[in-house]
């Protein structure tokens, strides 16, 4: 049985972890809204490249060989697995979900003879996987010191992962990161990346209109819209990870503040208890001692 | 004059979306203007003001790197970077010419990624 300034003391303890998950919360939900803004604001540009790109695509040759971003290597051995997390943890099972998804697949492609690289952005998913597959990471990326992700760090990302491509080391890119779906809901993702496949129906905006005039030449376009597109899908799972992250993390901190106050109520009722018992006591040893008198 | 739809994006952003007269783009094969009615037209951007006549006002805007989709919808234009000419001073500019200049030094066996590090330093000059 503690004693009642022990339970004092982690009544105030337990109080003042309330305090900081409480404010934790509510700095989680205001970054969430910042980052929800910045995946809206993004969507206009992204949603035209792929419109732009679906064109392009539809107006090459089949058959013809295209531009090795679009149609793939031609091989399918070397898998390079791109796992972007947080750069902070306390966010429920954000990192951890992403990590399995992550996981899950190297066992699989690893299963089908295939080689996998991974390249970690993030600190949390690198932590969780060094452990089994550290000898596969190739690449790491940390954005620890950024306070929002921007377009440069996707051009960071996917320039390492085009230059990457250009030397022939790996044949397949997938992009691994929380969808952002609700502030309750994230779901890890996989997306391909390289080789780009463009969205199809994107394509319903031109139909057979008059056709394009291309200056300069079709390729040339093709070419320097690739790259752009691999930034803009890696932009994207950024920005949906960032949501993700804070949307995580708001509700993992409503958890534990809400846990914190059951567990107060529950200490004080302890707490009231034993004094009262304590009372009941000094009185019973009154009574006795006036009677005995 | 007819007014047809504009749009201005990066990645980051939407800048400027709405019905104007005439945008003159910075292409990186010559400067051009667009007007309501033109021809579909895909084109690469080199880094240079995008001007956009609308009412009688002009804005302007850098713009590095991107494209420009001209459909029988309108314009609009993808742009690496944009940076309407009030923001543009101090930082902006600063970063803008070192990326230019660091273009110009790597890429000496590329001569269009040298003209458009050129023509982005001397839109940048002014300011």
């Amino acid at each position: 049985m503690p004693s009642l300034k022990d339970l004092k003391t982690r009544i105030g303890s337990v109080k003042s972890t309330q305090k900081i998950t409480k404010a934790m919360q509510m700095v989680a939900a205001a970054k969430l809204r910042r980052a929800e803004e910045a995946a809206r604001a993004g969507r206009p540009y992204a949603e035209r490249i792929e419109t732009v790109l679906a064109n392009l695509a539809a107006g090459l040759t089949p058959g013809a060989p295209g531009p090795k971003l679009l149609t793939g290597t031609g091989d399918d051995k070397v898998h390079l697995l791109v796992v972007a997390t947080a750069e902070r943890g306390l966010c429920g099972g954000f990192n951890s979900s992403i990590v399995r998804l992550a996981r899950e697949h190297i066992i699989k492609l690893q299963g089908e003879g295939k080689t996998v690289k991974l390249f970690m952005v993030g600190k949390k998913g690198d932590e969780q996987l060094k452990r089994l597959y550290g000898d596969l990471v190739v690449e790491r990326l940390y954005f620890t010191d950024v306070k929002s992700v921007g377009f440069d760090q996707a051009a960071q990302v996917s320039n390492r992962l085009l230059e990457m491509y250009e030397a022939g080391e790996f044949d397949r890119a997938h992009v691994f990161f929380g969808a952002y779906e609700s502030v309750i809901s994230q779901v890890p993702t996989a997306l391909q990346v390289i080789p780009a496949e463009p969205p199809k129906g994107a394509d319903a905006d031109q139909g057979d209109k008059p056709p394009y005039e291309y200056e300069p030449g079709e390729e040339e376009i093709l070419e320097s819209l690739l790259p752009r597109y691999v930034a803009v899908q890696v932009f994207r799972a950024l920005l949906e990870n960032a949501a993700s992250e804070q949307g995580a993390r708001m509700s993992a901190m409503d958890n534990a503040t809400r846990n914190a106050g059951d567990m107060i109520d529950k200490l004080n009722l302890q707490y009231n208890r034993a004094r009262q018992a304590q009372i009941t006591t000094e009185l019973v040893e009154i009574i006795a001692g006036a009677e005995s008198v | 004059m007819s007014q047809f739809a504009f749009s201005l994006v990066s990645p980051e952003r939407e800048l400027f979306s709405g019905d104007v007269d005439a945008v003159l783009v910075p292409g990186s094969e010559g400067l051009f203007e667009v007007r309501a009615g033109h021809a579909p037209l895909m084109a690469t951007l080199s880094p240079g003001m995008l001007e956009v006549h609308r009412g009688g006002t002009v804005q302007k805007t850098f713009v590095r790197g991107g494209f420009a989709d001209v459909s029988p919808n309108g314009l609009t234009i993808l742009a690496e970077k944009a940076v309407a000419e009030a923001e543009l001073k101090g930082d902006v500019v600063a970063d803008e010419k070192a990326l230019a200049q660091k273009t110009l030094g790597d890429s000496a066996a590329d001569p269009d990624a040298q003209l458009d590090a050129q023509r982005a330093l001397g839109t940048l000059e002014n300011f």
